[in-house]
């Protein structure tokens, strides 16, 4: 993972992690947009053979360990978003970008509802509506991340 | 770089393991709570990139505080002042009455109140996961954080520690939806349970007879049962009372006092002494207030 520049990898999911628990106010905090699982995607995508579905596991579990929820959801919940995208890159690969966002955005709605889903089996939480914002932001802000992304790896050339 | 044809192990293989991985984690954190210390250590190795994560807020409020006009800053040191007044007099009043307090309960031979540590901490990071209520401060086990102390702002109690690392601890918030605290009425002293609903402003009190005398408006204080909260602190306000006959128990919310979506500095609170000795007996407040859930259930 580290030969080619791949340090870059680990830290652009560094700083996706980090911009997953900053604190927001309220308001803009249900909007906040799945970070880790966009740069996640986009790692998967360009390059397969580096960034894997035990990649996205350990991040998910960073992110329990972050979010203090128990240990084993978010990475459990990461891991299936990105075999969906493990399993198909070369479709997605050659799909239009507002293609892709649309795909990006079913891929967070189901980790959202995976995630609910483990939380509702532990312990008694109920669904709102509010707890799936998130697609929206993420679906809006994946061509930017993406061309971000794809600047950065040409620049420093990771293979 | 090779996508086509595909080394090592094929993907479904590894989400397999990665599944079991995840489902062994659950079950290992969630129904046996063996990841206590790991937690703790696990913690610690994040916190750096808690602290990370937080610097942009804290350099935004520390400009926000250098850059003040000298008008204001009399301003507020003049405020602070008539208060500082108004709190001096009111400590006079109240050495007094802890004297007197302190006389009158060795005549009675009960045990004299023992003063408690407070120690003050500021948030450092709000978790963003809307399935549980917790944040993060910077105090650890090194400032001598130790889990289930009680956490309160300024008005009233907003949670207790959850995990503690080394220099950060997490702390869960009472709205919080496996949250429970025992409470009391302040004005007739009927003992209740509020247990946190997920929602930031509302409290649940289940298994509430219809009889009991509660009115909106109502102070609920910490009733100091369980041993965890210490007894005396507000905790929430009633701002709901139902009292369907043809339901079983009635509906009772409260909204907490504290503000618990605009925390910034907070106060812990430690026994004294006897810290060993508050934390073994009172494992948790959920668990004695799931085991009374069981039993209105039963009944």
């Amino acid at each position: 993972m580290f030969s080619n520049n791949g340090f870059i990898i680990l830290l652009t999911l560094l700083i996706a992690l980090m911009a997953s628990i900053t604190p927001m106010p309220l308001s803009v905090d249900a909007f906040r947009p799945d970070w880790v699982l966009i740069v996640l995607v986009y790692w998967c995508l360009a390059l397969p053979n580096k960034v894997n579905i035990i990649t996205a596991w350990v991040m998910g579990f960073i992110l329990d360990v972050l979010l203090g929820s128990v240990l084993g959801v978010h990475a459990c919940a990461m891991a299936l978003s990105v075999y969906i995208v493990v399993v198909n890159f070369q479709k997605i690969r050659n799909f239009s970008v507002w293609q892709q966002a649309l795909i990006i955005g079913v891929l967070s709605a189901q980790y959202h509802l995976v995630v609910f889903w483990l939380q509702r089996f532990l312990s008694d939480v109920v669904f709102l509506p509010n707890y799936l914002y998130p697609v929206l932001t993420t679906i809006v802000l994946w061509p930017w991340v993406f061309l971000l992304l794809r600047r950065v790896r040409r620049h420093f050339r990771i293979k | 770089m090779n996508p086509i044809f595909n080394q090592g192990t094929s993907p479904a293989h590894r989400l397999i393991l990665v599944l079991f991985c995840s489902a062994a984690l659950i079950f290992f954190d969630h129904k046996m709570a063996s990841f206590e210390t790991a937690r703790g250590y696990l913690q610690s190795l994040v916190s750096p990139l808690q602290y990370m994560a937080n610097a942009p807020k804290q350099m935004m409020t520390w400009a926000a505080e250098n850059i003040v006009i000298r008008q204001q800053l009399m301003k507020e040191n003049q405020a602070f002042r008539e208060n500082e007044l108004f709190f001096h007099e009111q400590g006079m009043q109240l050495s007094m009455v802890r004297q007197e307090n302190e006389r009158l309960r060795s005549l009675l031979s009960s045990p004299v109140r023992d003063e408690i540590k407070k120690m003050f901490a500021e948030i450092l990071s709000v978790d963003s996961d809307p399935y549980s209520h917790q944040v993060v401060i910077n105090r650890g086990a090194n400032d001598g954080v130790y889990e289930g102390q009680p956490v309160l702002d300024e008005k009233g109690i907003v949670g207790q520690i959850l995990h503690v690392g080394v220099s950060s601890s997490r702390v869960i918030l009472i709205s919080d939806i496996s949250h429970a605290i025992p409470v009391r009425i302040q004005r007739n002293g009927i003992r209740l349970i509020a247990s946190g609903s997920g929602q930031i402003d509302r409290l649940i009190h289940n298994f509430v007879p219809h009889s009991a005398d509660i009115k909106e408006g109502d102070l609920l204080v910490t009733s100091g049962l369980g041993g965890k909260y210490p007894e005396g602190y507000p905790v929430s306000r009633v701002v709901f009372v139902r009292t369907d006959e043809s339901r079983e128990f009635a509906t009772i919310y409260s909204k907490p006092v504290a503000q618990i979506d605009r925390l910034r500095y907070m106060l812990l609170l430690s026994k004294e002494e006897s810290n060993k000795q508050s934390t073994s007996p009172s494992v948790n407040d959920a668990n004695s207030a799931k085991s009374i859930k069981a039993i209105a259930g039963k009944s």
